[in-house]
Formats: C-alpha cells, structure tokens, sequence
C-alpha cells in the first residue's frame, strides 16, 4: 500500500482535494455523532454507566492474568478450543492451520478490527484461503483492494455511485445503479451463497467472559452468526483486552457500545457464544501483539479499555475532515493515534500530532479513556525518542532559540509583524505548513512589551 | 495434545501481563443501575416498531394463527419451534438436521425467554430456538413472548438470565439491517427482512 511511506497530513492533503467530498465526509459523520446524543440524552443515568463500565476496566486491566486463566480454563471446559498468539504472525498462522487441518480453502469472515491490525486476509491469501468479508461495509472495501476507513463503518468514506460501480464490475449490477436498497440486496443474495457454502467461519469477539467462558459478538446484519452457525469451524480472533469479569457486566457495556457508536439502543443480534454447535469445532485465539507492553505503559494502559465503538472518530474535527486512511493503520482515529505508537514508534509518530487537543474524544468515550491527554503524551515521548518529522524538529529548535534569549525573541516578533504587513507572500506560501487551509491573521501594530512600555510611562 | 510452541506463548503472554498490569483494584458494585418506572410493555412497543420491528398484541395462540396468512407469505416454508403453533407450519423440535436445509424459510415462529423494554429485544437460547441459524437464516421473523416477561432494562436482563448454561443465546431486536452505503438504512441484510413480536396477555 502506498500509504505506507505517507505521514497523516500529507495523507490528509489527498483527500482535502476534493473539498465537497470532506463536507460530505465531515457532516455525515458529525451527523452520526447527533444520532449518538439524542440516544444518550434519553439515559439520565448515562454518566453513571461511563463511571462504572470505566471502573470495571480498570479492575480488568489490573486482574488481567487471572481473569484470562479463569476464561481460558471456562471455554475449554465449555469445550472451545483455545489458542494463545505471541504476535500477529503466530496468530495468522494458527488460523491457517486451523484451516489446512480441515483441508479449507475458502472462509467466510465477520468483522474483526484484530486481523486487520494482524493482515490476516493477505496472508491467507498468499498461503492459498480465499477470504470473503461478509460484512456489506467491508464487503465492498475488500473489493475496492482498500482496508476500512473507520472501525464501525468500514466504507464511510465511499460515495454510492462509487459502490455501484463496484457492484457492476464484481457483482454484475447494472451501470450507474447506485440505489442502497437494490444493492445491498445484491450483496445480500451474493454473500447468502457464500454463507451457505463455507465450511469455516471467523468472527471478532465484542466481549469475552471469565466467569463463564462465553464470547459476545454484535452486528446489525446477522453476518457473523449466519457464518458461524453454518459452518463446521468456527474460529473467534479476540486481543486479551476483550475480556470481562462477570456475565452481568455485559448489561453496563451493552447499554454504551451502540448508543456511542450510532445511537442505536442495541445492535440488532448481540449474539453469546457459550459452546460449540454439536459436531461444530470452536476455536478461540488470544492474541497479545504488543498489548502486553502498553499493558505495562503506565501513561498509556488506560487505551486498552477501548471497547472499539468509534465514538471518537464520529466526533474529532481531525478525522471527520482527514478521512480514517490518512491514519495509514487498522483503527484510525483518536484512539488508533494512542494505540498506533505502542506498535511502532516511527511508524505512526506521526499520529499523536493528527489532532487539535480539543478533548471532544474523550468527552463521548464510554469507558472514560483520556484519549487527548494520551496524544499530548505521546508527543512527548516521540518527541524525548528522536522520532518527531526534521520539520517539526526544526521548528521546536528555533523556538526554544527563540524563547531563550529575549533579544531575538523581541527582534524576532518585529520581524515577523513587519513580513505580515508589508511583504505577506513571505509567510503566504506553500512553503508554511500553517499557511495550509488557513488565513494568517493580521498582524497587530506593536507587541504587548511595546505597548506595555509606552503606556507604562504615561501613567 | 500438546503444543509446545503454543504453551510458550501462553506462558510468555501471560508473564508479561502479569509483570506488566497494575495494583489490582476492586471490580464496581452494579446492583444501583435499574431502569425507571416507565411501562415496559409500552416503551418496548415503541423502541422496537422505532428500530424497524413490528409489535401485535394477542390474547392467545388462536389470535397468532388467524394473523399469520394476514401478515406472512404463508404459501411459503413456514418453520415453528411452537407445538401450540403446529398447524400453522412445519414444527421443528430440534431433531438434528444439516442447519443448510433450512436456507428456504420464509418465516420462522419461535418464543423468546423475555423482551427488554429499553432497546426492544427478545433473548432467545438454544433451548427455545432449537437451531442456532433457524432465526437468522429465514425472511421472516416471528417472536412470541409473554406480556408479563418485558423488563425495563438489560440490568434486569442479566438478574433474569442468572447463570444459567446454554450453548448459545442471543439478543434479536429488529430485523437484519445495514447503513453501510451512505448511511442510508436498508432492512434485510443477511437475515430476517422483518421482526414480528406477537405479545401474548
């Protein structure tokens, strides 16, 4: 993928090309984040619900170990299968064997923001499974070659007219038939022969429950059960920060994850997967890659209470006008910006600086997380590690000159006033990154010290 | 069946985690969150017809027969899971049968252990259902539940399903639906293209 060289704002700037298309993009999404008030507002007791779905978070992080033993000993008693996976790798390597011992060649897959992080498709693509996602939004980012542009809506950043000319070309829907209705039920019609003729299913797992080895899974489209029932083997890929206490505690989380999402009360099935289907095989593999170590990360833990709603990115300013591919990984967004570093520090230094600070994020977070605090934070720690861009290195040098030494930072504001005034390309061009979709304000007559030394005398 | 490079990372995972998580504190007490007074049976109505579904109340089984052709396409594969409903399709018991031959209901009749008044959904298990895609994979869904059994809110949810043991249990509200293409709401993704709620009381 070419994003793969591009920071977030030079990522950005492709998709600001089209300015009516970061409207669509910016209104429908804030449009989203309305529909996630209205139904929060209709709750008096929702702050109460934050508070304790952030407290029992907080007790899982800090048990984490034996709630994962207790689960683990509950499933298999239950008579799940359960695999533990190191990284990304030995995770997509357990799915694959799990598919050759079976002689499987074609899977059927439900949402899973875990084998996106993990690359799974590409691998099983390379070592011969063919996958189909069967969710409609990540049915049709599949078939644009394209990874999902946000956690809950996968091809939010796709018009319909571009997805009916998808459907024509891999569907065989007619040209220029963009209708919702008639193509979602050509996606149905395909992806029922597709339900129906898979022998393996894998799915994401919402919540996972130590008490009594059970896993949840929610969806509106019914996808992930119609793969799982169907199948012989059914495969659920969850990282180890699924995992809750008790049973009961699904009432708390199950009240916030869709009303944050989209304002729905509940998803339409939120399917609990106790044991597997007579004569059906069910696995569940555990997946740390790397959340161990931001398990450990003091300043940082508190992501991992994420209970991947995408409130956040329905919300921030940064995102709904960037796009979630200008974030060049699987979970986009404010919280992908504090998850992102913890996997790798070069890679997605750029990440933390991809916002305003605004707080909005971690306004609406149903689990309480400090996502703006967390982005200052990691800013600081780029920034100590030597990974900030040689533009913003630069910058920071300048001003710490500047800032030191009174003389060129009363010299300096003279110059800069006088370039504003009387040579305004100067500082209006390409070549200042604030320039970008900004006007320079106009500058003031005189600094505060001067004013302050002139008016000082008078009195 | 062991599996050494499988153990190692169990071991190596759970060390970590173990090292790594901080002084445990205490999980919260839950048993002050409770819905309101509000009246279930009247606020489920709303919630579910809001998100789709369709509610009709009835006095008895008799009631649901006579509605059935009124609402269904009932010259069609018609399933229940109902030995009060046996007349009025094909009753399914759970006798073990290949879940693909069911690909061809057109509507599913079932019962639900109760309904949940703040988001409109029934919970059903495996007991009730007796095959698990039997309410997903039909074009129709049909639910009985009795009045008396709608609880405000999924804190009342969870006290009722207690820990009970079942292979696998799900909350239905409404029928199938997307908004992935440009949010615009499409009933019928995958499964059922509508939910029916009969209220029996």
């Amino acid at each position: 993928m070419t994003n793969e060289t591009k920071d977030h704002s030079a990522l950005a700037d492709i998709f600001n090309k089209d300015e009516a298309r970061v409207n669509w993009h910016d209104e429908t999404l804030w449009w989203i984040r309305a529909k996630r008030d209205k139904a929060v507002h209709q709750l008096p007791e929702w702050e109460d619900l934050r508070e304790t779905a952030s407290r029992i978070k907080h007790n899982v992080l800090s048990n984490m170990s034996s709630y994962l033993q207790q689960f683990e000993a509950n499933a298999i008693a239950n008579g799940i299968t359960v695999h533990w996976a190191a990284d990304a790798k030995e995770h997509n390597q357990i799915v694959l064997s799990l598919l050759q011992k079976h002689s499987v060649t074609r899977m059927v897959k439900s949402k899973s923001m875990l084998t996106e992080e993990c690359h799974l498709n590409e691998y099983l693509g390379e070592n011969g499974v063919d996958v189909i996602d069967s969710d409609l939004g990540e049915r049709i980012v599949q078939l644009a070659h394209e990874p999902p542009s946000h956690i809950v809506l996968p091809c939010i950043h796709k018009k319909k007219e571009e997805i009916g000319e998808l459907f024509h070309q891999y569907l065989g829907t007619p040209a220029g038939n963009a209708d919702p209705q008639f193509l979602t039920e050509t996606a149905r019609h395909h992806l029922r022969e597709t339900f129906l003729t898979r022998r393996a299913a894998l799915t994401g797992v919402n919540f996972a429950i130590a008490e009594t080895g059970e896993f949840v899974v929610c969806t509106n489209e019914g996808n992930a059960d119609m793969g799982a029932h169907l199948a012989d083997v059914h495969i659920a890929s969850m990282g180890f920060e699924k995992i809750i206490p008790e049973r009961k505690h699904l009432s708390v989380f199950l009240r916030l994850l869709t009303r944050s999402a989209t304002g729905q009360p509940i998803t339409t099935y939120s399917s609990h997967f106790g044991k597997p289907r007579p004569g059906q095989e069910m696995h569940i593999v555990i997946v740390d890659n790397g959340r161990s170590v931001q398990l450990g990360r003091e300043e940082f833990r508190n992501s991992l209470k994420c209970i991947r709603c995408g409130a956040c990115m329905n919300t921030c300013p940064v995102y709904r006008r960037s796009g979630g591919h200008s974030y060049h990984n699987a979970i986009s967004g404010p919280i992908g910006a504090i998850l992102a570093p913890n996997l790798d520090m070069e890679k997605y230094a750029d990440l933390p600086f991809a916002s305003t600070l605004c707080g909005s994020c971690s306004n609406v977070c149903p689990v309480k997380i400090d996502i703006h605090d967390q982005l200052y934070k990691w800013r600081q720690v780029i920034v100590k590690n030597g990974y900030a861009t040689k533009t913003k290195k630069a910058g920071m040098q300048v001003m710490t000159l500047t800032l030191s030494s009174p003389t060129i930072y009363h010299v300096g504001g003279k110059a800069g006033r006088w370039f504003m005034k009387h040579v305004p390309f100067a500082v209006n061009n390409k070549l200042n990154p604030w320039y970008k979709q900004r006007d320079m304000p106009e500058p003031p007559k005189e600094s505060f010290g001067e004013w302050y030394s002139k008016n000082r005398k008078k009195s | 069946m062991t599996n050494e490079p499988m153990n190692a990372s169990r071991d190596k995972i759970l060390a970590a985690i173990t090292q790594n998580q901080p002084a445990s504190v205490p999980v919260p007490d839950i048993s002050f969150l409770k819905g309101g007074p509000e009246d279930p049976e009247e606020k489920f109505t709303t919630v579910l017809t809001t998100i789709g579904g369709k509610v009709l109340k009835v006095k008895g089984f008799d009631e649901i027969k006579k509605l059935l052709p009124e609402h269904f396409d009932t010259g069609k594969r018609v399933v229940t899971t109902l030995a009060e409903l046996s007349d009025a399709g094909q009753l399914y018991a759970g006798e073990p049968i290949d879940p693909h031959t069911m690909e061809d209901i057109e509507l599913t009749i079932t019962s639900a252990h109760f309904a949940v008044a703040e988001n409109g959904a029934v919970w059903v298990t495996e007991e009730l259902i007796k095959q698990r895609v039997l309410p997903f994979i039909c074009q129709h869904l049909a639910v009985v539940v009795n009045a008396g059994s709608i609880v405000p809110t999924m804190h009342e949810a969870y006290q009722k399903i207690g820990n009970t043991t079942y292979g696998f249990g799900t909350f239905i509200a409404g029928p199938s639906k997307t908004a992935d293409i440009e949010q615009s709401l499409v009933l019928g993704a995958h499964g059922p293209r509508s939910m029916t709620v009969f209220i029996l009381g």
